[in-house]
């Protein structure tokens, strides 16, 4: 599931968002709380293709032990699971919507979103509707924008960096990590 | 006490970026993880890993444990989004091509270039059915004539070899984007300390690991990095479906790593220039102390230079720390901190001799340089191309390849300057004696 207790960095590369909008959008500590203490989380917008980024992210967060809860008006199974063809037909307490959908449809899934409780709205990388963004933040989300709920897990857990990526983690400190 | 937000300085990052200390064992210096494979906890992980579903180890020729730390050390030190090390420099070039370019696709590249780099572009792309059109680093006619269709990127050398020329990387960088291909710059006579192209920028970083990043001339290793800002999304070879993958799209797939992971699981898995563990692990150890060495070696290059230009049986300096060099002012700017210790003199032959017998006998009257074809160590190294690498060459051909038979180069180390200084002057006596 998460990372374990927190790292402490600085994340500064692959964003379109100014260091302001960053501290709202992206605090590292935010995102390492949110992959710990989440369980349910819904792809909006899962595709049934095993090689788009949507499959890619949640077959990887399945894996990783989140429930993954797809959300696609087509239906059907994807990765075991349901399908469900909108966000408010969720039964089962949603803490993450994930949304891989184009910045338009942005606002109407967040409405849904505050609609059924759900606890963090994030915007896949390059996706950032900033006006949503804010709005989620007001009515009390956790609201994260342009990131990648795989590549920020795989930051903290060691993934990331297998891939000779870098983290932009500096630390010394000999901390557990799970996986 | 607010600890988020700090930005660790360069020598910070030399030492810790890319090892957070192992869970398990807490080891403190970089494992050496000396395995070819590892393993799977089950079929499926095995299946996802193959699939690229899942981060993780497969197989030493793809990735391996010390090698990323060397990968996440350098790209962080580069302000990369992330690296792949290879086997040696013209590994790690070859690499970047491999996975840019199409058969039939097209480069532009300064002419001032390492000499197996030249051949590599010259005649093995050719054999692969690519094309390098070579320009003088400052003719932008030139580089603008050759940009065509089918060009799928700009290359260059930090400071060109060897003819220590600095490039105008802000300029080049400009040319490319305005092209829509990536700059690749060859940083191995900088070194991130010295020079960082991603932030004038450049969008891939290539290195001869073996030199001053290892600097002690016990390994070869080439490393590979990406900026992450260039958009690869209309980029044929990273943007279009890859058959290897099932037509898996890796800009689609993973943005900003998507040049590197199909570098990675594409052209090193099927080329095979995978660096050591153990290589990684002393390229590592060299890196810990990149600044330091560097400050040191540029101050002796530096010190050399001035010793030579104001020598009677020296005809030029191409080192951009003099302040008559024409590349003074460019490498204030882009080389604040010293343009490298790497450079050549031309040496002007006392009555009675050619270039080439007095470049012949100063390099055998050396006590301390020693006489090979590397760089990058902390040793002091020369070498007389004339004499060695171009020996087959003609004087017209060796001047028509930029390298005449006075033109001697050095690499210069971290011995006491004096000494280095003593050595030079007692080879001049024996050259005029």
């Amino acid at each position: 599931m998460g990372p374990g207790p927190g790292i402490s960095c600085s994340i500064r590369l692959n964003t379109s968002l100014t260091p302001e909008q960053k501290k709202l959008y992206q605090d590292p500590e935010v995102v390492q709380h949110v992959l710990n203490t989440a369980r349910n989380v819904v792809i909006y917008g899962l595709s049934s293709d095993p090689q788009k980024a949507s499959y890619f992210v949640a077959s990887y967060l399945q894996t990783a032990g989140y429930t993954i809860i797809p959300v696609n008006p087509k239906g059907g199974t994807i990765l075991g699971q349901k399908v469900y063809t909108s966000l408010r037909e969720v039964e089962a307490p949603v803490d993450v919507v994930d949304v891989f959908r184009p910045r338009h449809e942005v606002p109407h899934i967040l409405d849904d979103a505050i609609a059924i409780g759900a606890r963090v709205f994030w915007q896949q990388l390059r996706i950032n509707d900033l006006e949503s963004a804010e709005r989620a933040r007001q009515a009390g989300l956790i609201s994260i924008v342009d990131l990648c709920m795989k590549m920020e897990h795989g930051r903290y857990s060691g993934g990331l960096h297998e891939a000779g990526m870098n983290t932009e983690i500096i630390s010394a400190k000999r901390t557990h990590r799970w996986l | 006490m607010a600890k988020e937000g700090r930005i660790f300085g360069f020598e910070t990052r030399m030492i810790h970026a890319g090892q957070v200390p192992d869970p398990q064992e807490g080891s403190r210096a970089v494992p050496i993880h000396q395995t070819t494979s590892y393993v799977f906890f089950n079929a499926e992980h095995a299946a996802q890993l193959f699939d690229l579903k899942q981060y993780g180890h497969i197989y030493s020729r793809i990735s391996n444990p010390t090698v990323a730390v060397l990968e996440e050390r350098v790209a962080s030190l580069e302000g990369a989004t992330g690296a792949l090390a290879t086997s040696s420099g013209m590994a790690a070039q070859l690499t970047a091509l491999l996975t840019l370019l199409e058969n039939g696709d097209e480069i532009v590249s300064s002419n001032h270039l390492y000499g197996g780099t030249t051949t590599q572009f010259t005649y093995t792309l050719k054999r692969m059915g690519n094309t390098v059109h070579f320009v003088e680093p400052d003719d932008w006619d030139g580089w603008e004539r050759h940009i065509g269709p089918k060009t799928r990127a700009l290359y260059v050398e930090t400071i060109g070899n060897p003819q220590g020329s600095i490039p105008d990387l802000e300029r080049l960088a400009q040319l490319a984007g305005a092209h829509k291909i990536p700059l690749i710059v060859d940083n191995t006579l900088a070194t991130p300390y010295l020079c960082r192209p991603i932030e004038h920028g450049a969008t891939l970083i290539t290195h001869s690991a073996t030199k001053f990043l290892g600097g002690h001339g016990n390994s070869l290793g080439g490393i590979l990095l990406d900026s992450g800002k260039f958009d690869f999304g209309r980029f044929p070879t990273i943007a279009e479906p890859s058959p290897q993958y099932h037509d898996l799209r890796f800009f689609d797939t993973f943005g900003h790593y998507g040049f590197l992971m199909k570098a990675r699981a594409v052209t090193l898995r099927d080329v095979g220039a995978a660096l050591s563990p153990m290589n990684a692990f002393l390229i590592l150890q060299g890196i810990e102390t990149l600044a330091v060495r560097m400050d040191r070696h540029v101050q002796n290059a530096q010190a050399l230079a001035e010793y030579l230009s104001a020598h009677p049986l020296v005809e030029y300096v191409n080192y951009a720390g003099l302040k008559n060099n024409r590349y003074y002012e460019r490498a204030q700017k882009y080389l604040p901190k010293g343009p490298g210790a790497v450079f050549s003199f031309g040496i002007r032959p006392p009555a009675g001799k050619t270039a080439r017998e007095a470049g012949k006998e100063f390099i055998e009257a050396l006590q301390i340089f020693s006489h090979l074809a590397n760089i990058g160590d902390v040793r002091s190294l020369v070498i007389h191309p004339a004499t060695t690498t171009h020996a087959q060459l003609s004087d017209e051909e060796l001047k028509a390849a930029g390298v005449g038979p006075e033109l001697i180069r050095l690499s210069v180390g971290l011995e006491s300057t004096e000494d280095l200084i003593w050595d030079l002057d007692q080879a001049f006596h024996a050259v005029s004696g």
